[in-house]
């Protein structure tokens, strides 16, 4: 469990995630990115899409 | 990354991790194939440096520009990149993918391209409408406008007078009378193992899964697997998704083939297990 940044919900962290994974805010919808550490993983803001994504 | 002897196994580059890039890595580690994750992200790569022959690249980054650019320097340096640096430039951009296809007999949506306001807006008077404007690069439907008259013509040009070089090449598609779908089939190597129809929601006349669209299983005929075929060969594809129309007029049109291709929607209906068939093709690559 790790804490939003924007508005503090909890976000549960499911146990087959993987680095890299994009998390969601069950609260306020912001998105993060799952950076492992040695504690587990903690969260990044993600980018928002990219003018160049997609396929 | 470091310089591996081992060709057993794989590394899936991406910048973010979706339903795709965790598929095949599951596959592969459930499998005990050593796979290993790299964020492009993080990536730092020495162009005159160690190079990096017999490792197996996947890649799988969702932004077109680091996808190309990683692709160039990795194959570069003695990797084997799936799909390849030439597919890559290919497939990214809509005008030669269009000049690949067409030079290899395939049929695809009319098109014309001008370099300038005055001579679209002149080709267009004879084009006609509608017509559909889409950049040259680009994904998921962005930038991509159905002009219905010229007044909708000038203002869209109009407004891509203002915007980065690249939109100033203007790229028009014919309007095709077809049902409110397209199809994408994923081919692996030389086979077409499934495709969906994508149905578009509503009155939006746009199918990419990105906008809201719904998906169905497709059958792959004959004639869907030979001009599917055909145009991977066309682009040198590996692992392609190749979308296609299906003209009243004119039949099966190819309109796109992606080459970091998305394919959720297809696995969950058509329940192809797509993720171990890209795994099994890349440990024989090379």
């Amino acid at each position: 469990m790790v804490k939003c940044k924007e508005c503090d919900a909890e976000i549960r962290i499911p146990d087959d995630s993987i680095e890299g994974e994009i998390v969601a805010c069950p609260d306020c919808g912001s998105s993060y990115e799952l950076v492992k550490g040695a504690d587990g993983f903690s969260i990044k803001p993600s980018q928002l899409v990219g003018e160049d994504w997609g396929q | 990354m470091t310089e591996r002897k081992n060709t057993t196994s794989l590394t899936l580059l991406y910048d973010n991790i979706r339903w795709e890039e965790k598929a095949i890595y599951e596959s592969a580690r459930k499998r005990g194939i050593d796979i290993t994750n790299v964020d492009c992200k993080d990536l730092i790569l020495e162009l005159d440096g160690p190079r990096y022959s017999n490792k197996i690249i996947i890649q799988r980054c969702v932004s077109y520009f680091k996808s190309l650019h990683s692709t160039a320097a990795l194959e570069g340096l003695g990797a084997s990149v799936i799909n390849p640096l030439n597919t890559s430039i290919v497939c990214g951009n809509k005008l030669f993918t269009h000049m690949k296809l067409k030079n290899a007999g395939i049929k695809t949506p009319k098109v014309i391209t001008t370099f300038s306001y005055e001579a679209a807006l002149s080709a267009l008077d004879v084009f006609g409408y509608p017509t559909i404007i889409k950049p040259t690069i680009g994904s998921w439907g962005r930038l991509i406008a159905l002009l219905k008259d010229k007044d909708a013509a000038k203002a869209v040009i109009e407004d891509r007078q203002h915007m980065f070089p690249l939109y100033q090449i203007y790229y028009f598609e014919e309007f095709v009378d077809r049902p409110p779908r397209d199809i994408r089939a994923i081919v692996i190597g030389d086979t077409v193992v499934a495709a969906i129809y994508r149905y578009s929601e509503n009155s939006e006349w746009k199918t990419n899964m990105a906008l809201g669209g719904r998906a169905e299983s497709c059958p792959i005929t004959k004639e869907l697997e030979d001009i599917c075929i055909k145009s991977t060969q066309a682009v040198d594809g590996k692992i392609v998704g190749v979308d296609l129309m299906e003209s009243s007029r004119d039949g099966l049109l190819v309109h796109e083939v992606n080459n970091t291709t998305e394919f959720k929607n297809t696995v969950r209906v058509t329940g192809v297990p797509i993720q171990d068939m890209i795994v099994d093709y890349s440990l024989q690559y090379n």
